[in-house]
């Protein structure tokens, strides 16, 4: 037996973290192809902070909790102003007795059964969000697998399969099964043949007989093979009527509707591939655990409305919304976490670089329906066990219930969410219109009950949401590039935060990390002075 | 009229950016929008309000009664380009339907600019933007 001499991967690796920090670590570990799917190597270690030295931090939303949160450890004085009366931010869930007004003033209230709520803002949680995941763990957030691939769920089109919706198992396999087809026919008409060796071309026949299941003319037919990817007509059973029956494969036309390959494509995103999470029992409980682990340091109802700035530390102004009144609070330094979409409401003293930046990027529009029904006909009638069903309708999705499977008793699904024009579309509608446009859209895939069981439903346009006026920060590439540097640089004493201060809009993970990259920037301004 | 249906399977211009942020995974096609009428209050009403008021604080401005509308090049530029947290609608959008739905809050909530917005005037704008 040979004795080992040289150091194991995880000896060399800790190696390289003890001389080098963490970031040689990292960049040691990208190399040796781990670790390539987050920039989260650990929270930050902000060591040596000056005593006494204080930061005022602008939202309580996770960007400046998580700010707040590190800060704190490395022994700043940290404050939160936050405009509104609970912590959280996007980060939240509305439940029965909720109410919610938009921007033009109109007022829904939840009904919802006690247990049952919508996310209006994030809802799941990507397994390689690692900033993310370290604070619910650290923090003791109880999370549950948020069931993203139903095969079972259902995509519609009005334009193929004679508007009816079909399983996703069945579109998915039918395509994949004819586009196999098809490429065979392409290699036996000898239409590759520059392209591929004879002995590739074998190899590829073999993976689209396997991989498109083929029959042995390689042609996609309707058989028992292909059944058991696409479901049966009659499933197998036991007994004396035991024999399945195969179903009918769709048609080739049908299958090249746009909304089977989106589909399709969606499930291979980065962000939503399985596993996906949710905490138990509410978004919510994200923001709620930051809250209780900062400490009592933010001011509720609080709105900042000017962050002035010296050489020698920044003046935030803000107006108590309760009761009107003005207050000055001063720091050294300043994390500003307030959307770009309402930041010109505050009178931002900083360079003209990143005032050009804040005003330069737009917001995306989406609007999520929470509709709660009687009972749970989607698992009892129709075997569909959380995930979601696609349609090219404006409610766009449907998406179903991941928590409390098998429970008797009224739940909340997703009854719509739509962005861009049908977004707008919904948003533009009173609360009323747009519960009977989900319920009738809706009724596309769950025809017999939908109207039935319905009982209450909740819909938030985030493009009438008060407190932002838009949904998450939708960069353009050209101000990506002319922007986003300026607008996530320190400027003197002022930083901003935010998922649009990130490569990761619309994703608590970019919130996060950019927070732990805002206070990083002042740590290192502050040890250089 | 001829009802403009829009294919937004082409013209998603958010979805065309590289859709990383948490969305809807289906794919609504299409959208009857066929006057400028129609436009404004299934599209901008959204943020401006079914009144054009805007948002109370002011940050979604109001588009009644609003001076700025004067020229037709200045709301066809916003709603081409975007301008702060409102998207740029040159994908999401047909030039006829910028064209029509300018001309209608031109010549509705207070506004009385009653000088035509054509395609043609969108085209334009929209040829100048891209250089730049």
């Amino acid at each position: 037996m040979t004795e080992h001499t040289e150091p194991s991967r995880r000896q060399l690796l800790s190696m390289i973290g003890k001389v080098g920090g963490a970031a040689a670590m990292y960049q040691a570990m990208t190399a040796l192809g781990h670790a390539a799917e987050t920039q989260f190597t650990g929270p930050p270690v902000l060591s040596g902070a000056k005593k006494g030295a204080s930061v005022i931090v602008l939202g309580a939303g996770l960007a400046g909790m998580a700010a707040a949160y590190e800060l704190q450890k490395a022994g700043y004085s940290v404050k939160i102003l936050e405009f509104q009366d609970r912590p959280g931010g996007r980060n939240y869930s509305l439940r029965g007795g909720d109410t919610f007004t938009e921007s033009d003033g109109t007022v829904q209230k939840v009904q919802f059964a006690p247990g049952n709520y919508i996310n209006p803002g994030p809802w799941r949680i990507p397994h390689h969000h690692k900033a993310l995941l370290h604070y619910c763990r650290q923090f003791g957030v109880a999370l549950e697998p948020f069931i993203q691939l139903n095969h079972n769920g259902f995509i519609h089109s009005s334009e193929a399969f004679g508007g009816k919706p079909m399983r996703y198992k069945e579109v998915a396999t039918d395509f994949k099964g004819h586009t196999s087809e098809l490429l065979a026919k392409a290699i036996s008409a000898k239409a590759l043949d520059d392209k591929l060796t004879a002995e590739d071309q074998e190899k590829l026949m073999e993976a689209l007989r396997g991989w498109g299941v083929l029959d042995k003319n390689m042609a996609y037919s309707s058989n028992l093979k292909v059944s058991a990817q696409r479901g049966y007509d009659q499933a197998p059973g036991g007994g004396r009527n035991g024999a399945p029956t195969p179903s009918q494969i769709a048609k080739l036309q049908d299958v090249l509707d746009p909304q089977v390959w989106t589909a399709m494509s969606f499930y291979f995103s980065y962000v939503m591939q399985t596993t996906m999470f949710q905490p138990v029992g509410g978004m919510d409980m994200i923001g709620k655990a930051f809250a209780k682990n900062i400490g009592k340091i933010v001011t509720y109802n609080a709105k900042a409305t000017k962050v002035a700035q010296s050489d020698k530390g920044v003046i935030v102004s803000y107006k108590d919304v309760a009761t009107g009144q003005m207050h000055d609070v001063s720091a050294d330094w300043c994390v500003c976490t307030i959307p770009l979409s309402i930041i010109s409401q505050v009178d931002m003293q900083v360079s003209p670089a990143l005032k050009a930046a804040m005003k330069a990027v737009p917001y995306g529009g989406h609007v999520k329906i929470g509709m709660e029904f009687k009972r749970r006909f989607w698992e009892e009638d129709d075997n569909i066990y959380g995930g979601h069903s696609f349609t090219d309708q404006t409610i766009t999705q449907l998406s179903y219930p991941n928590d409390k499977m098998f429970g008797r008793g009224p739940a909340v699904l997703l009854g719509a969410f739509a962005r861009d024009l049908a977004g707008f579309q919904l948003a533009s509608m009173t609360p009323q219109q747009r519960i009977e446009t989900a319920l009738k859209q809706g009724e596309v895939f769950h025809p017999e009950q939908y109207r039935k069981e319905f009982l209450s439903g909740v819909s938030v346009p985030w493009s009438r949401v008060p407190w932002i006026l838009g949904c998450t920060s939708a960069w353009s590439e050209e101000n990506r590039k002319a922007h986003y540097k300026n607008l996530v640089t320190l400027d003197n004493r002022v930083v901003l935060a935010g998922e649009h201060a990130s490569y990761y809009g619309g994703w608590m993970e970019g919130s996060i990390l950019s927070g732990i990259d805002a206070i990083t920037q002042i740590h290192e301004r502050a040890q250089a002075a | 009229m001829r009802p403009a249906i829009l294919r937004l399977a082409a013209l998603t211009a958010l979805a065309a950016a590289p859709a990383l942020a948490d969305s809807p995974g289906g794919r609504p096609v299409k959208m009857a929008l066929p006057d400028g009428e129609q436009v404004y209050n299934q599209i901008c009403a959204a943020c401006h309000l079914d009144k054009a008021q805007g948002s109370p604080d002011g940050t979604v401005p109001a588009l009644a009664h609003n001076a700025k509308l004067a020229s037709a090049d200045y709301p066809i530029t916003v709603v081409m380009k975007g301008q702060g947290g409102m998207p740029w609608f040159s994908e999401m959008l047909t030039p006829a339907q910028v064209a029509s739905v300018v001309g209608y809050v031109r010549t509705h909530f207070d506004n009385q600019y009653a000088d035509p917005v054509s395609e043609a005037d969108v085209k334009r704008i929209a040829a100048k933007t891209s250089e730049e």
